[in-house]
């Protein structure tokens, strides 16, 4: 039994851990100390790791999946699954260009983008809460509807003109307005911020996490399960579409292709950052700090000249590993 | 004065009659236990009073008033509170969190409200320290023991102003020194003029705890009175049938 010499003001003061042990028990901890050893070690390894020029390039590359998988992170504590996002960029991007190709403004094409978004969202997160489809089969059928959508839009063409504001779309993902950090990277930031504040301070976030551990509980107690699994399907799915727009602008073109496999990277992200797959746990500081880990994986295997077909392996690896750390500190919990 | 009164409830489910004019009366600071074997018709009527189930017939009466319920959510408005069998409590979250689940204290105003955590550690660790329970509100529920965790479940009714708490098989789970601590906040909750209906299997506790006892059988009251007038040996007659009716 516990201490019974507590005050009052003790007893509601007292944590069952310190900071300091929570932060060695956190999963997310450890991948950060992973992307910092391994950004010395590159820094000193190649002489083209530390330019800045490089490093432009990586946190620009890790913001498209990281975006995405904030928007993930929250599906997965909820316990749910969205395989359809790298289809719904694709999607996205695709009604974003298409809408300003015809002659639409910047604006136009965003609220067109980011509607298609919330539209595709809750027609997953309704089937999944309301009608009790599993997360995985609905999220699969959207992966191959919302990629078939977007070759319909275009009729499966490159998309390369914005129409009259073509150069305000490619300075909005290709610039660097602030400080020479490029765009995406500060878009990265702000969500991400977002995504940690509604987690921490909201009752959404609160229930989110309740749904994600024991949702038949949250259920009795009078949490509006169904709308919050809605809700957390078309986060998902905005976030996607924001990454598309994002992504449209840095690339300057739509093809029908982009964010194919997308889905396993961001779920990867996730996870590697401490996302449960079983629900209940997730940070979106973990979603970014595992974004980056898997992007400086694939940079430093090229710049240390490693055949490219290694990425794989090495990514694969890193989940494994990841989630290796969490499983041993769980059993060590539970002895 | 009777908290709450069932006048001749009856609940069928097609041709199953699960629960057949039972009419009883439960009055303030009183623990009634509500006996009777699997079938017997006590979660029927527990979940009618809960606002699951609507009765096919009979009213209830709730302060003297006509009580309709046509959601848990709100047996809960009137001051109808559950402690469910499984305790419905989230592990991942802390004491306080789970105390609050449903019914967070917020700041702020409009779309920007926020938890406030201070004000919810606050009381739910008042509420722990009048239940004399050693929880405390920040810990996470995950790494608590059985005992602590009824403590949390039955911390959520004292948030607001209960007149009436129906526990579930509060203690069909869990060790017998945790027996003692759960019983313990069974008086609690009376001392507070709280009426408890306690649904169990365990003769033992209701006889350590109740001041009434009601057994059920085959969906009919079959005995109400006294702990004192009765003994459990009249109560296992009741329940298994080798007693008709006292």
């Amino acid at each position: 039994m516990a201490i019974t010499t507590d005050t009052f003001d003790e007893a509601i003061e007292r944590k069952q851990h310190s900071w300091l042990a929570t932060i060695l028990g956190s999963q997310t901890f450890w991948v950060l100390i992973a992307v910092i050893l391994a950004s010395v070690f590159l820094s000193f390894a190649t002489d083209s790791f530390a330019t800045t020029k490089n490093l432009y390039n990586i946190t620009r590359n890790v913001t498209f999946v990281a975006i995405i998988a904030l928007g993930m992170t929250v599906v997965i504590i909820t316990g749910g699954i969205d395989l359809s996002v790298g289809s719904v960029l694709c999607l996205c991007s695709m009604v974003l260009a298409v809408v300003m190709h015809a002659g639409h403004s910047i604006e136009v094409g965003i609220a067109a983008s980011m509607g298609t978004a919330l539209l595709i969202g809750a027609f997953n997160g309704i089937l999944i809460a309301y009608l009790n489809f599993p997360p995985f089969v609905v999220t699969l059928g959207m992966l191959s509807i919302a990629r078939s959508l977007a070759m319909v839009a275009s009729n499966n063409t490159v998309v390369f003109q914005f129409g009259p504001d073509h150069d305000k779309l490619l300075a909005l993902g290709g610039g660097a307005w602030f400080l020479g950090i490029a765009n995406p990277v500060l878009y990265m930031v702000v969500l991400a911020l977002m995504t940690g504040f509604v987690l921490r301070w909201t009752r959404f976030g609160r229930y989110v996490f309740a749904i994600g551990d024991n949702e038949h509980a949250a259920t009795l107690t009078g949490v509006p399960v169904r709308k919050i699994k809605v809700a957390v399907y078309m986060i998902s799915a905005l976030s996607a579409g924001i990454a598309g727009i994002i992504q449209t602008g840095w690339l300057g073109a739509v093809t029908t292709n982009i964010g194919a496999g997308m889905e396993l990277q961001v779920i990867a992200a996730a996870v590697i950052g401490g996302a449960d797959l079983a629900g209940g746990v997730g940070t979106a500081f973990g979603a970014i700090v595992g974004a980056a880990l898997i992007e400086v994986i694939r940079n430093s295997l090229g710049l240390l000249g490693i055949n490219a077909f290694w990425q794989g392996a090495f990514i694969g690896g890193a989940i494994v590993l990841a989630v290796l750390f969490d499983r041993i500190r769980n059993f060590q919990q539970s002895e | 004065m009777a908290v709450l009164e069932l006048t001749n409830i009856s609940k069928h489910f097609g041709a199953i009659q699960a629960v057949n004019d039972v009419s009883l009366s439960i009055e303030a600071g009183q623990v009634v236990g509500l006996m009777g074997d699997n079938g017997a018709g006590k979660s029927t009527l527990v979940k009618m009073i809960a606002g699951n189930f609507r009765p096919s017939h009979g009213t209830m009466h709730l302060d003297g008033l006509e009580l309709i319920l046509h959601r848990p959510v709100e047996a809960r408005q009137h001051g109808i509170e559950i402690v469910h069998q499984d305790l419905a409590l989230c592990n991942n979250l802390t004491s306080a969190a789970n105390v609050f689940l449903g019914r967070e204290l917020r700041h702020g105003f409009g779309p920007f409200r926020v938890l406030d955590y201070r004000r919810m550690y606050r009381r739910a660790g008042e509420i722990f320290r009048e239940l004399k329970s050693e929880t405390r509100p920040r810990d996470l529920v995950k790494q608590m023991s059985g005992g602590q965790r009824q403590a949390v479940a039955i911390a959520r009714t004292m948030l607001s102003e209960a007149k009436i708490v129906l526990m579930d098989e509060p203690t069909a789970s869990i060790s017998v020194r945790q027996v003692t601590e759960v019983l313990h906040l069974i008086r609690q909750l009376r001392d507070r003029g709280i009426a408890v209906v306690l649904i169990s299997h365990r003769m033992p506790d209701v006889f350590a705890v109740a001041d009434r006892v009601i057994v059920m059988r085959r969906g009919r009251k079959v005995a109400d009175k006294q702990i004192a007038a009765s003994s459990p040996e009249e109560v296992t007659g009741l329940i298994t049938g080798a007693i008709e009716r006292v």
